[in-house]
């Protein structure tokens, strides 16, 4: 070995090869983590396998690509009729919930109301209570008042069961902006309501969509509730309707199955991607519960 | 101050403002006759003998503790309870809570393509319409399904033979991510310096998280186990869809247990009445956490 070449290895030791990539303890970590992510991965890749396949079963295999299973379920009235179902029922729900807990909110964070942390914990209370509770006396009452089998005062009652911690999480994004402002235009003779509008909606729009996106995922997914409340097939939203299938064996195809289950999960994805730019400080509860 | 008198209100202390009544006012319409009404009517409803048919529906009274003295020997409610007990403990406190952790660990110290990957893979599984986790869950579990294959199995169902571990499974799998993303979002928050300075004295990885995460921790576990627990017991869509509490009632918790009474057995006091127990069952567990995380702050 000349000089030269013995220099030259030298040198190869002094490079520093970043210690995480070649530790074992790297290795094991990464290693654990593609096992575990596969746990995850693999019941839902059977669903996208299967909405592709033209001979799908229960186990995962590569399809034999086709379109069919997408033109058999965008040809059926009652899937088509599902989707319809669910937009009423979500979009109502979304509408309702998030203005009432926009209103209410606002006072409880800025304005001075009695009893108002007494309020606040009753409030985070409730959002704890089962639905199923709740579906008893509130099936009563719909009998009663003849509210049965409808989209629109369904949507009521899930709108009530998503208002507590809607309101509450409202409360925690305004409470998150600087009061200063709207000091400043109460002083300057601005009124309550316009103080809201051009100040107050504005600032804590990323609070609205997040509490909005946060209740329609919510009712997208909601079964109990359309389930107990609603009977007519017109009414059916996609979960229930998913359900039905689930249990028509032979009805329903797995491939259609996969693939209406598939379409009705896309707008849930879509939009909890566009809420989580917003939402990473959403997790920081660390000291909530004292 | 005479002056100061012609000038309207004290502004120098808070008061009560109509104009904030008058924004509470629809919020507490519709939770007073959609949430509050039906909360208080079901603490009446639960003591009453009221069906959903026949002359029961009309006719209904309060039965006093008839209710209470017929769970205490229905076996079925008894059975109930367990596996109300057995899903919440298993999946939720447990399962979800270490897999979580462990979870936000390992992604905080893996690779970023790794990290990106497998948290984004996790989290969908969460955000999937629970309707969707049941269905690829029921397709997993199949006999001849991917689970069977995997496992060299393949005439077993194992949504009949093990239901329970399949729901709970199902549950921990819908729902890690939960605790996963408060867990990362916990460990982000840490003081850097007391870690470092434990690495700096040499304190091996395993040590480093017994003696110094996990005690600095426990305010993020305490609410971790909190919510948790507490939206797992109600847990009704995954496991109904599933299994309708089937087979037998081998996965009959206590929501698919008040829906079965009230709704296919017609009997809405009884039903009300077990929905009673489900909510003093989460009041005692988020009791015991808050008084946990109490004694040793």
């Amino acid at each position: 070995m000349s000089a030269v070449e013995a220099r030259r290895a030298g040198a190869e030791k002094l490079i520093v090869v970043p210690y995480s990539r070649v530790s074992p303890a790297a290795v094991a970590t990464n290693m654990i983590l593609i096992l575990l992510g596969s746990f995850f991965l693999l019941p839902m890749l059977w669903m996208v396998f299967a909405s592709v396949d033209s001979n799908p079963d229960w186990a995962i295999k590569l399809p034999t690509p086709t379109l069919a299973n997408f033109t058999d379920v965008l040809g059926r009235a009652d899937a088509i009729s599902s989707f319809r179902s669910s937009l009423i029922l979500a979009g109502t729900t979304t509408v309702v919930t998030t203005v009432l807990a926009v209103l209410a909110a606002y006072p409880l964070s800025r304005m001075h109301i009695p009893f108002k942390r007494a309020f606040m914990l009753a409030i985070l209370f409730a959002s704890g209570l089962p639905v199923s509770m709740l579906i008893v006396p509130v099936y009563q009452m719909y009998v009663y008042f003849g509210w049965l089998d409808s989209l629109y005062t369904t949507a009521l009652f899930l709108a009530a069961s998503s208002l507590p911690f809607a309101i509450w999480l409202m409360k925690n994004f305004i409470d998150a902006v600087p009061a200063e402002l709207e000091q400043a235009a109460a002083i300057d003779g601005a009124s309550t309501a316009r103080i809201l509008r051009e100040l107050v909606l504005p600032l804590t729009l990323p609070g609205i969509a997040v509490t909005a996106i946060y209740t329609f995922i919510n009712a997208w997914g909601a079964f109990i509730i359309p389930f107990v409340l609603t009977y007519s097939p017109d009414n059916q939203p996609g979960p229930v309707e998913i359900y039905n299938f689930m249990g028509s064996h032979g009805l329903f195809k797995f491939g259609d199955l996969a693939v209406f289950s598939l379409l009705f999960s896309v707008p849930v994805i879509v939009l909890y991607l566009f809420m989580s730019r917003y939402f990473s400080g959403a997790f920081n509860f660390g000291g909530a519960v004292k | 101050m005479a002056v100061a008198a012609g000038l309207g209100p004290r502004l120098d202390r808070e008061r009560f403002q109509w104009s904030s009544l008058a924004m509470l006012a629809p919020a507490l319409a519709l939770l007073g006759v959609l949430f509050i009404f039906p909360v208080l009517y079901s603490g009446y409803l639960g003591f009453t003998d009221l069906a959903l048919v026949g002359s029961r529906s009309r006719d209904y009274q309060f039965t006093g503790l008839d209710n209470v003295t017929r769970m205490l020997s229905d076996y079925v409610f008894i059975k109930s309870s367990w596996l109300t007990i057995i899903f919440v403990v298993g999946s939720a406190i447990v399962g979800q809570t270490v897999l979580g952790m462990a979870l936000a660990i390992l992604l905080r110290n893996a690779l970023v393509s790794v990290r990106a990957v497998i948290g984004s893979i996790v989290i969908v599984a969460w955000v999937l319409p629970e309707i969707t986790v049941a269905l690829v869950w029921y397709a997993f579990s199949q006999a001849g399904g991917t689970l069977s294959i995997l496992l060299g199995h393949t005439d077993t169902n194992f949504l009949v033979a093990v239901p329970m571990l399949i729901v709970s499974l199902a549950n921990l799998w819908r729902n890690v991510a939960f605790s996963m993303l408060v867990f990362s979002a916990g460990l982000r928050n840490l003081p850097t310096e007391v870690l470092e300075a434990a690495e700096v004295e040499g304190a091996s990885a395993w040590r480093r998280y017994r003696m110094v995460v996990l005690p600095l921790l426990k305010p993020t576990i305490v609410t971790n186990l909190l919510l948790v627990t507490i939206l797992n017991l109600s847990e009704f869509t995954l496991i109904y869809a599933m299994t309708q509490g089937g087979p037998g009632i081998e996965t009959m918790t206590l929501p698919l247990y008040v829906y079965q009474e009230a709704f296919v057995f017609h009997q809405l006091g009884y039903g009300t009445a077990i929905s009673l127990v489900l909510v003093l069952i989460g009041a005692l567990f988020s009791l015991l956490f808050v008084r946990a995380s109490r004694s040793q702050v």
